[in-house]
């Protein structure tokens, strides 16, 4: 009863969160809406016994993704009515998206029917979720049979993270901007940075 | 407590929906009842160390200031500026309130005295903290005013920066506790150093995470000397410049039950929790609560302590200590620490 309450609440608030981030005029509201849908989301996957799986959801969409979008969004300027001109000229484009999508989903739902892969354990067998915790079974097959996987979307992610600081790496001109050398900031003292001089009435000071 | 319903002839689910929301109120209640009492606490705090003598005039030594000041926001008039995006205006301070509130849910007060005992707590402490960035990104955004825009791109910046980092401090308690749940990581403390000190922040590898963790709450909870976010020489009062009575009320409570969460997380994660600091058993006569409160009370008073003593941090050291010390540090110290767990056999 409860749980049905639950799945009802959260299922029509990611629908019409979903619904309200395209209807929106404002793209900040979008993105708030977006979150929204997320949020709701990870409820649906604790209502599946997934929570690890939802506290990742929120941690990494959430708390570290959907701050960045917000981020972008805001500090745009944008024109909402130059927007609005192109609608009919990207319309055809946006409805062969719209049914690729459709598409996507009832055959989704047609695999589902027909009944699930088995991707659990090396003989093929689903994995037994029985006693262990979402955490350990995850870990267990995310270390254990998928640990090449696993390593190679590492290093992936590496690569771009060095790739992009690589891009955005300038390299200091000798002479063209002051670098800062934070122990030499901490090492100075007011002895060496400050002179005391008590000048006679009317003498003025020699620096 | 969902028992005690079921013995007035509820059903199990509808019971425990009762306890659950009776838990909540009541702990809802106590944690803003804290909220008053510590604001005052901090107040005197300050004056004392200033030499001043803090708040005196509202009840018996001053004790009912924080409610006198809440009776006067409650009173006073909610002024929207005429080009403040209006709903998410007023959305802000709620989410910043409600979201403070709600990672209290998973705070062990003693041993079983939890609303939700998850597998996951730690996990949830860290999802709801990410969520609260976004009371500040709207109100500055939704103020429509450059004060506020700078101080919400600051905090979300900073905010952001040093959860990385308390990230892996949490990763090398979990690797000793072998546990996301509180209440399993407090109990794995008890008589953690030489069979004798109920505290995880005695061995050497985490002592130093413990200060990591400690300093990354600061910054965090934008709290001196990290307050860049209300920089008031900088930016008027940061992103709460366009707020009035209540909904600056509501940043104000949201706020400080944030750094009361951060004191209560110090005990239970590095220093014992609920367990007295010695596992001595006439110890253990003391109700766990108290012991609970007076760690927290203590980390509270050293909140305060460093509010008082240290000047603000300049913006770039600030992002230089986030990104270029505590990250590679607490990225060191979780490599140390499973290494070392490895080596004397802690998993097997």
């Amino acid at each position: 009863m409860i749980q049905a309450i639950a799945f009802y609440f959260f299922a029509t608030i990611v629908v019409g969160a979903a619904v309200m981030t395209i209807m929106s005029r404002n793209p900040v509201h979008s993105v708030l809406w977006l979150i929204m849908a997320f949020f709701n989301a990870a409820g649906l996957m604790v209502l599946v016994g997934a929570e690890f799986i939802a506290m990742l959801l929120v941690i990494v969409y959430v708390g570290a993704v959907a701050v960045l979008f917000l981020f972008v969004v805001m500090m745009l300027d944008i024109d909402f009515a130059a927007m609005r001109a192109g609608f009919s000229r990207n319309a055809p484009l946006g409805l062969a998206v719209a049914a690729v999508l459709l598409a996507e989903l009832l055959l989704a739902v047609g695999a589902y029917n027909a009944g699930g892969l088995t991707l659990g354990s090396p003989d093929g067998s689903a994995m037994q979720a029985a006693d262990a915790s979402n955490i350990e079974a995850l870990g267990a097959l995310l270390y254990g049979k998928y640990i090449a996987l696993f390593e190679i979307a590492g290093i992936i992610l590496l690569v771009a993270m060095i790739g992009a600081i690589v891009l955005t790496f300038q390299p200091p001109k000798p002479g063209a901007r002051a670098r800062q050398d934070v122990g030499k900031q901490i090492r100075r003292r007011p002895e060496e940075a400050t002179v005391m001089k008590n000048p006679e009435v009317g003498q003025g000071v020699e620096l | 407590m969902t028992a005690f319903f079921q013995s007035l002839g509820l059903p199990y689910e509808w019971a425990w929906t009762v306890a659950t929301v009776v838990a909540i109120v009541v702990v809802s209640l106590l944690v803003m009842f804290s909220v008053a009492m510590v604001i005052y606490v901090d107040r005197k705090v300050l004056g004392a160390i200033m030499l001043r003598r803090g708040p005196n005039v509202v009840g018996p030594f001053g004790l009912l200031q924080s409610f006198a000041d809440g009776l006067k926001v409650f009173l006073q008039e909610t002024i929207i500026p005429s080009a403040a995006n209006k709903g998410i205006f007023l959305l802000a301070p709620i989410i910043t309130f409600t979201v403070a509130l709600a990672a209290w849910a998973v705070i062990p007060f003693w041993d079983g005295g939890v609303i939700a005992d998850i597998n996951v707590g730690l996990l949830y402490i860290l999802a709801i903290s990410s969520m609260g960035v976004y009371g500040v990104v709207m109100s500055g955004w939704a103020s429509n005013s450059k004060y506020p825009f700078f101080s919400a791109m600051r905090a979300s910046a900073q905010m952001i920066s040093y959860e990385v980092s308390i990230g892996f401090v949490l990763v090398c308690v979990v690797l000793f506790a072998g546990t996301f749940n509180l209440s399993g990581i407090v109990n794995a403390q008890q008589g953690f150093g030489l069979g004798l000190i109920n505290a995880y922040a005695v061995h050497p590898l985490l002592f130093p995470m413990w200060v990591v963790f400690f300093i990354s709450a600061l910054a965090e909870t934008a709290r001196a000397p990290f307050d860049l976010t209300e920089a008031e020489s900088e930016l008027v009062a940061g992103y709460q410049t366009e707020y009035s009575s209540m909904s600056f009320a509501l940043f104000w409570l949201g706020e400080y039950a944030n750094i009361l969460l951060m004191c209560s997380l110090n005990t239970l994660l590095f220093w014992g929790g609920w367990l007295p600091p010695l596992d001595i058993p006439v110890l253990y006569a003391v109700p766990g609560i108290v012991w609970f409160l007076v760690k927290t009370f203590i980390f509270f008073f050293m909140f305060s302590w460093i509010w008082a003593t240290v000047p603000r941090y300049r913006y770039d050291q600030l992002m230089r200590l986030g990104w270029k010390v505590f990250l590679p540090m607490s990225l060191l110290f979780v490599a140390a620490t499973s290494g070392y767990l490895m080596a004397i056999g802690h998993f097997a």
